[in-house]
């Protein structure tokens, strides 16, 4: 098979992926919840539980008018949703489903991530300013303010298994891991998942939105396609944040038996399974204030990563 | 990739087997064709009659660097290029404008009469660095086609290694800018000892 042609079907994969992915996540969360809560949710659309509702939600963003604020920076309002959204897609190429089973495998993969995954706060920085809406300002401003105190602790955490996989490949990674790792990793495995949820300012982290006081925090002026892109780019977050957690610490394509075969199946299993707890802490946690998030980075997460950080040299220096 | 352009990694070559001018290769189009987007974007980041619209035009500009940075194999340079800059210092940069003041649409107030100034010292800066660039490596070429020469191994093998020393000068330099932030933010501190 010509190079052309290899390159044309994983672009195809990847997009499949990517438009396929958060939908089923965002149905998850549908059903998740209102069995959470005890209550039914849309039953009606498509007959089964209402399986179609997702999608009759898609064409009602379709058929909505584009408005743009008179008084909104219209250019950057409407750039805003695409720089959201790429930069998650383009963190899909490099991660792995099966071994052998990845669209790039980049020799610092786990570099390109953490970088391209940050690129997406600069669009939720852009529609808070260019909304020209002082709640959407001040979710901006929050989300800043987050996404400053959880890049770090993501960070640490990221470099705790790169220093014991002695790589930043995702691909090496994954081949590196151990289960004894779940015990080892742990801490560096719960400040990732917490931070990458802050990250995507999923609730209980979802300060910037807080429909209660910002009305909608920096999407109140989106409505639209261009509101079901915002909407999609958190979802895409979500599994790639999930995928991320599964593939630095749960150990990616690895199951308990049959792992060269039905790797891609473990990894998607694992990605959902997480995204289950991301929807779960949702229903079960009220938002955290402002000071309660900043206070869990700085005096929590942060200290807790660098002992993980002192933890893993000492027992790669030991070991090696 | 042709023969003539396989020098060895970074080496020096007397100005008489230095590759033609004319004769250019695929990388060095693409190359160019970043470099005219990053010096736009640069141009019209400090042309901005609007302070958030610059920031943006900034962040082309150094996404256009670690452009730069990946045409010329150096993917790790690249990436942490765009982790920290546009990840991080453009988020704080941005976080300040609009806690400050960032109304939508031209400022007419954001030139100041310093401007033909600065201009000055800009082009004197720009002459000073491409002076000194092409003086230290008018003959340097770098073989595009070796692998990982710009990969997390060769970076991190030279900064720990040869470069250790520097690296850690500059660490230190770090800290004591982020310990004189805190004196000068926190006057409490200060203070408390005098009493």
């Amino acid at each position: 098979m010509s190079d052309a042609v290899m390159i044309g079907i994983k672009v195809v994969c990847v997009l499949a992926a990517f438009l396929t992915l958060p939908l089923l996540v965002g149905q998850l969360e549908h059903k998740a919840m209102a069995h959470m809560q005890g209550r039914l949710g849309p039953m009606y659309a498509g007959g089964f539980h209402g399986w179609a509702q997702l999608m009759a939600d898609g064409v009602k963003f379709l058929q909505k008018e584009a408005v743009v604020p008179a008084a909104a920076d219209a250019r950057v309002f409407g750039l805003a949703p695409a720089v959201a959204l790429i930069p998650y897609l383009l963190v899909l190429v490099v991660i792995p489903l099966g071994p052998g089973t990845v669209a790039e495998a980049l020799d610092a993969g786990l570099f390109f991530a953490l970088a391209v995954t940050g690129v997406g706060v600069v669009g939720m920085l852009m529609a808070a300013w260019a909304s020209a809406n002082k709640y959407s300002l001040l979710g901006g401003l929050r989300g800043a303010a987050q996404l400053l105190a959880y890049e770090l602790p993501f960070v640490l955490a990221a470099a705790s298994v790169a220093m014991a996989a002695g790589t930043l490949s995702l691909v090496g990674i994954v081949e590196a891991w151990n289960p004894w790792w779940l015990l080892w990793q742990a801490p560096a495995m719960v400040i990732f998942f917490v931070a990458g949820m802050a990250e995507i300012r999923r609730p209980p982290f979802d300060m910037p939105l807080a429909d209660s006081e910002l009305v909608f925090g920096y999407l109140t002026e989106y409505g639209g396609l261009r509101f079901a892109f915002m909407l999609l780019a958190e979802y895409v977050g979500i599994v790639v944040v999930c995928a991320l957690t599964t593939v630095l610490f749960l150990g990616g394509w690895r199951g308990p038996f049959l792992s060269d075969d039905l790797g891609p199946l473990w990894t998607i299993l694992k990605i959902f399974a997480l995204s289950f707890v991301v929807i779960w802490a949702r229903v079960a946690y009220p938002r955290l204030r402002e000071d309660q998030l900043q206070r869990l980075a700085w005096q929590g997460l942060v200290p807790i990563a660098l002992g993980q950080l002192v933890l893993t040299g000492a027992v790669v220096a030991v070991t090696s | 990739m042709r023969v003539t352009r396989t020098v060895a990694t970074g080496r020096t070559v007397h100005a008489a087997e230095a590759p033609s001018y004319l004769d250019v290769s695929g990388s060095e189009i693409v190359f160019i064709l970043i470099g005219v987007i990053t010096l736009g974007a640069a141009l019209l980041c400090v042309t901005s009659r609007n302070v958030v619209r610059a920031a943006l035009w900034l962040v082309v500009a150094l996404g256009g660097l670690a452009g730069l940075y990946l045409v010329l194999t150096a993917e790790l340079v690249a990436i942490v290029q765009v982790l920290i800059y546009v990840g991080a210092v453009v988020v704080l940069l941005l976080f300040g404008l609009m806690v400050t003041k960032a109304p939508i649409g031209p400022q007419p107030d954001l030139n100041t009469a310093n401007r033909p100034v600065a201009l000055v010292v800009a082009v004197a800066a720009f002459g000073l660095l491409v002076a000194v660039l092409i003086d230290a490596f008018r003959f340097a070429y770098l073989d595009l086609t070796v692998e990982g020469q710009g990969g997390a191994e060769a970076i991190g093998g030279a900064v720990f290694g040869s470069w250790v020393l520097p690296f850690e000068v500059l660490s230190v330099l770090l800290l004591a800018a982020v310990i004189g932030a805190i004196a000068i933010t926190r006057r409490d501190v200060g203070s408390k000892g005098r009493r």
